[in-house]
């Protein structure tokens, strides 16, 4: 079961989860990471925004390639776009395998790649003591190495 | 017409998510039909170029026609 989309509207990851461990009969274990916008000081919202003929294809890459490196029954990737809340999920992967640690390493392998290699710019809204501003995030180093984990 | 959409912090660099510019271009055309902060972040290594959706490995070699969607593509945000 290889579930992979785009959501432009707030979701609840149980209601995801459940359906998609159902759909795995026989599975050995589920490992299911759920990321959500962190309360970080003055930052009021988040925003991605993505590129249609790249961010979904690049997605059901990610999967296919996951696919060839781990024992897999099922795949569930789902991530955000749009203006989220401090709170808010923004991703959720899902991995069901015959055994344990094929469906939590493909859920880390899965979840390094999105963070550092998907096609998503995300700003957020600032409050400062001028009013609220939007500012770019850059690319960050830690996940250029938790990206080179893979490299092998 | 193209049209050239802008992603990340080059949107704010055009002033605008999306551009139509007159076809054909080259890449010497794009540049200069573009707003010069905009001409010079393109010839950024980092910055990627795609047209109708596929990524140019050599940026210098496109040749874009009536009816292309161009794309100017920054680096991904970190975690």
């Amino acid at each position: 079961m290889r579930d992979i989309r785009l959501l432009t509207q707030m979701f609840i990851p149980g209601t995801l989860i459940g359906p998609f461990t159902q759909a795995n009969p026989g599975l050995g274990g589920v490992c299911t990471f759920v990321g959500e916008v962190r309360f970080d000081d003055g930052v009021e919202a988040l925003e991605l925004t993505h590129y249609e003929p790249l961010t979904l294809p690049g997605m059901h890459d990610l999967a296919d390639r996951a696919f060839d490196r781990f024992e897999l029954m099922g795949l569930l990737m789902v991530h955000r776009v749009g203006v989220l809340r401090p709170g808010e999920p923004i991703v959720c992967v899902s991995a069901a395998a015959r055994h344990r640690r094929d469906a939590i390493d493909a859920v880390d392998f899965c979840m390094d790649h999105l963070k550092s290699a998907a096609w998503f710019w995300k700003r957020e809204k600032r409050a400062n003591p001028n009013g609220r501003e939007w500012h770019w995030i850059e690319p960050r180093a830690d996940d250029t190495r938790d990206l080179a984990r893979w490299q092998s | 017409m193209i049209t050239v959409v802008l992603l990340g912090k080059l949107a704010d660099l055009a002033g605008a998510p999306a551009l139509t510019l007159s076809a054909p271009l080259d890449w010497a055309g794009l540049k200069a039909a573009l707003p010069d902060a905009l001409a010079t972040a393109i010839d950024d290594p980092r910055n990627r170029v795609a047209i109708n959706g596929a990524l140019l490995a050599d940026k210098a070699g496109l040749q874009a026609v009536e009816g292309d969607e161009i794309a100017f593509l920054p680096p991904v945000s970190g975690g």
